[in-house]
């Protein structure tokens, strides 16, 4: 087995990459490609028939795969099926770092499956607390009910939207622009910042349409996720090119910082940087990029 | 555990493998094709043997059709078939324990 | 005898002068004395040397039981030619013993797989043994050892009389009634036809096969109505879907493009790199992207490609058009694309196998050649490379230019994923050695760069650059953890093939594997 680091709730996440639970041929090349996350999926990408499968494939993948630092998160089963208690069985028993709640809809289904997965730690010898948690809104109830979501629990990271489920039950079709889903990303988007926890936007299914993929990925940026759900390892490189701070971006934030460190030893709160009045907020945000920038590995400053 | 009825998981896709149980009361019995056998056929068969004996099964026919899978692969594929052999795949899989 | 890369050949393969290999550049200096082919003189005026069909070209070229025919592979997968002439020798005249030299053997030619199973033919030289063929001869069912040569050591072995060709079979795009023959102007261009021309100069009998008779004289032409016994007109000389290949596209499997990147990064970093360098191309998608990397690296430094050496895709074309390549020195054209733009401009050239990569002559164009990016099945911690045998010891591939190119280049870089299914491609042995370690420099993987401790001058180019390397047995281990370490193949006595190195020694022999059993 080998050892894996304690997960950490605030990390980078700009990509995460869904992966069949049972293709450890392709599974133990994913930290290659360099996707912050991977999701090893028990759900959709199983038939009904081989859930039982899937597990065993996904213990022994959790076992004996060496990730290196790429988070390993797994998506189980919704609550709704007959799977998830043993879907979470399994994943705690096989050292996962986090899973991602299918079909979440409401605090009591986090708080079910917190109970869950202590038990397993418990029964598995795993430290408790250890396994972390993400929601998957997939409908109009869950996205309602996302700040009282990603506040159930101590575990909770954030929150996603699972495009394709959401919008069937929203009676709509894919738009260019995204408008049809723009509501469901912006109350998302406002529930995790409240309650200080990352947010992540679907997938985009369709690889061969470049175009379409990169422009839902900037609105994804300008919007202010986190990260995305990705399917293909082509599609990591915009993605972590496009949420890593811009050039222009560091520089001023240098800036900001700097004249901080200066104006708060002369006892000075608010002033101007580049004839703009700034004060603490944008010191904190400056702070926030300046970190980004560094584990996105395009700073090369010294602060 | 005992191999009660037959049993099959995995698939014949590259770098999975296919396992079929049945039950038996002769001991093992072994049958492996592998499309890396002449490198991996005897690595193949020990990781079969030693998790059919893990899971302490004694008797039973295990055919097992390999297409470069990977140990790790091999062990779930042999590991679901028994459990499914007996009807207890679906819960309280004794992971850590007998699956390792 | 062991040779200097470790390989036992049996005793007997060393008669008649035969030696084993001793490292590159052992033959540099010595003198040769070329066999000459015996000419039919065509003093009489013939109007035309047209025959009604392929059998007739046979019968006037006198084929016999024990001779040597040859053919080239410009059609590649799509090539109908050989496999006709092959036809004819054997089924329809009734021909036994016969000997195929050929610039490679794969699909195409699979009712060659048929008539070595039933002992018509005994003798093979090639470079690709690809498909049936290579299963059949692997399963020991060929009378004598098949002689696996790379591009460059085919016409040193016709030259040095080791292979006699009675009579070259040509498949031509077009040709007029007297044989000036081309790779364009017919309804199926394969564009170069480097492949064939040596031939024409060393076999006893020429006969061209095209489906495009166009009037005399059709010049300019690669081959010479001099060289020419017979031309034959066919229905088609191949498969259009399959000759006709439309652009070979850039991989966009990200593991291969990040070996690619690292591979022009290398590059990059030498000091060949400058303006006018060389490079050799080839057609895989990694080796397209590496094109694609090393352009950026060139607008940078505003330096251009002083000449790219091989296979010819439609991507190099485009390069010279940008007028960042000053020539092509093209052996074969892989697309259309290609085929369409040599002999239009004026500096992309047609060569032939000699002029290529031939280790006996005055100098082949591999010896001015800076950089080659090649594939592998196997790579060893010796840094031999095997790209003829699989994991289960089974002829399936080709050396090709591989060992020509690695021995002529400054720097030779080789780019393969660390394991491939099952199977790691970086080993402690390779199971055939096609190109000998002391001819690689620089291994490239999805898991790490190793540098040959041969070339220390190179390994510094990587320190400097700042690119990371690891060594080339740490990456060894990396493999077998994770697909687990490969139990050795068994073999039997018997040999099945003989590679030779590009001068003529013998670098490894393969044997038939012996069944598994537990």
């Amino acid at each position: 087995m080998i050892p894996r680091p304690k997960p950490k709730k605030n990390r980078l996440r700009r990509t995460m990459m869904f992966m069949n639970a049972q293709k450890p041929g392709l599974i133990k090349d994913a930290y290659i490609y360099g996707a912050d996350s991977i999701i090893l999926d028990l759900e959709d990408a199983v038939a009904e028939n081989q859930k039982d499968a899937a597990r065993f494939s996904l213990y022994h993948a959790l076992k004996s795969i060496d990730y290196g630092d790429t988070e390993v998160i797994v998506r189980m089963n919704g609550l709704d099926t007959p799977h998830w208690q043993e879907d979470i069985r399994c994943i705690v028993a096989g050292g996962a770092d986090g899973i991602r709640i299918a079909k979440c809809e409401s605090a009591q289904d986090v708080k079910t499956v917190e109970e869950h997965v202590l038990a397993a730690e418990k029964e598995f010898g795993i430290e408790e607390g250890r396994t972390l948690l993400m929601a998957a809104l997939e409908s109009p109830k869950g996205v309602m009910n996302a700040y009282e979501i990603v506040t159930a629990s101590p575990r909770m990271f954030g929150c996603a939207i699972s495009g394709g489920d959401f919008r069937k039950s929203m009676h709509v079709q894919i738009q260019e622009g995204g408008i049809e889903m723009m509501t469901a990303r912006s109350m998302m988007l406002l529930a995790a910042r409240a309650a200080g926890v990352q947010c992540f936007d679907t997938m985009w299914p369709n690889i061969d349409d470049k175009e379409g993929f990169e422009a839902e990925v900037v609105q994804n940026r300008k919007m202010g996720f986190d990260g995305k759900s990705i399917v293909n390892p082509r599609q990591i490189r915009f993605v972590h090119e496009t949420f890593a701070p811009t050039p222009k971006e560091i520089v001023y934030a240098e800036k900001l910082v700097r004249s901080f460190n200066e104006q708060a030893n002369a006892g000075v709160g608010v002033y101007t940087v580049d004839g703009k009045m700034v004060d603490i907020p944008f010191f904190e945000d400056a702070r926030r990029v300046i970190a980004l920038a560094k584990a996105c590995g395009v700073y090369h400053g010294d602060l | 555990m005992d191999i009660q009825k037959s049993a099959i998981a995995g698939t014949l896709e590259s770098s999975d493998a296919q396992v079929i149980v049945e039950p038996s009361d002769h001991g093992m019995e072994l049958s492996i094709e592998s499309s890396v056998m002449n490198r991996y056929g005897r690595q193949i068969k020990a990781v079969v043997l030693e998790t059919l004996d893990r899971l302490q099964v004694k008797n039973g026919k295990v055919a097992v059709v390999d297409k470069g899978a990977l140990d790790c692969t091999l062990m779930a594929r042999i590991e679901c078939a028994v459990f499914r052999s007996c009807g207890l795949s679906q819960k309280n899989i004794p992971w850590g324990g007998a699956v390792k | 005898m062991i040779n200097a890369v470790g390989r036992d050949i049996p005793d007997e393969l060393l008669k008649n002068g035969k030696e084993v290999y001793q490292g590159k550049y052992y033959m540099d200096g010595k003198f040769v004395r070329k066999a000459t082919p015996a000419t039919r003189r065509c003093e009489k005026p013939q109007e035309s040397k047209l025959c009604e069909s392929i059998k007739e070209a046979c019968k006037k070229c006198g084929a016999h039981d024990g001779m040597t025919f040859s053919f080239h592979t410009e059609f590649r997968n799509g090539d109908y030619v050989a496999a006709m002439v092959a036809k004819v020798l054997i089924e329809d005249m009734g021909l036994k013993d016969i000997h195929v030299a050929a610039t490679s053997l794969g699909s195409a030619q699979n009712n060659i797989a048929d008539y070595i199973e039933q002992g018509k033919i005994t003798h093979v030289t090639t470079s690709g043994v690809r498909g049936r063929i290579g299963e059949v001869i692997s399963a020991g069912k060929l009378a004598t050892p098949a002689i696996i040569r790379s591009h460059g050591g085919r016409p040193r072995a016709i030259e040095a009389g080791e292979i006699h060709i009675d009579i070259a079979f040509l498949a031509c795009a077009s040709s007029d009634c007297c044989g000036n023959a081309s790779g364009i102007g017919g309804k199926n261009n394969c564009g170069s036809l480097g492949f064939a021309i040596h031939d024409t100069h060393f076999a006893d009998h020429v006969v061209i096969i095209t489906d495009t008779l166009v009037d005399f004289p059709n010049l300019p032409s690669s081959i010479s109505c001099t060289d020419v016994d017979c031309v034959c007109v066919v229905d088609a000389v191949g498969d259009p879907s399959k000759i006709a290949t439309k652009e070979a596209r850039m991989t966009e499997n990200p593991r291969e493009l990040m070996m690619a990147e690292n591979a022009a990064k290398i590059i990059a970093s030498t000091p060949y790199f400058k303006d006018g360098f060389s490079f050799q191309t080839g057609v895989g998608g990694p080796s397209l992207a590496v094109n694609r990397f090393l352009e950026d690296y060139m607008a940078e430094r505003g330096i251009q490609m002083g000449f790219a050496l091989g296979g010819t895709s439609n991507a190099i074309c485009k390069l010279q058009d940008k007028g960042l390549v000053r020539h092509i020195l093209d052996t074969q054209d892989f697309d259309q694309g290609a085929a369409a733009h040599i002999f239009k401009h004026p500096d992309h050239h047609e060569i032939d196998l000699n002029e290529y990569a031939n280790a006996a002559n005055k100098g082949a164009y591999v010896n001015k050649l800076d950089f080659v990016v090649l594939a592998a099945l196997e790579i060893d911690t010796k840094f031999n490379v095997n790209v003829i045998t699989g994991s289960d010891g089974v002829l399936r591939g080709a050396p090709g230019g591989h060992p020509d190119t690695a021995a002529g280049s400054k720097c030779c870089i080789i780019v393969t994923p660390l394991t491939r299914g099952r199977m790691a491609t970086v080993c402690k042995s390779v199971v055939t050695v096609t190109t000998p370690g002391d001819c690689v420099d620089v291994l490239v993987t999805d898991y790490g760069i190793a540098v040959n401790p041969l070339r220390p001058d190179l390994e510094k180019c990587l320190d400097d650059a700042g690119i990371p390397r690891v060594s080339i047995e740490s990456l060894q281990e990396k493999a077998y953890s994770l697909v687990g370490a490969p139990d050795d193949l068994e073999w039997e006595d018997k040999v099945i093939a003989v590679v030779e190195a590009r001068d003529g020694t013998i670098l490894d022999v393969v044997k038939k594997v012996k069944p598994f059993s537990f």
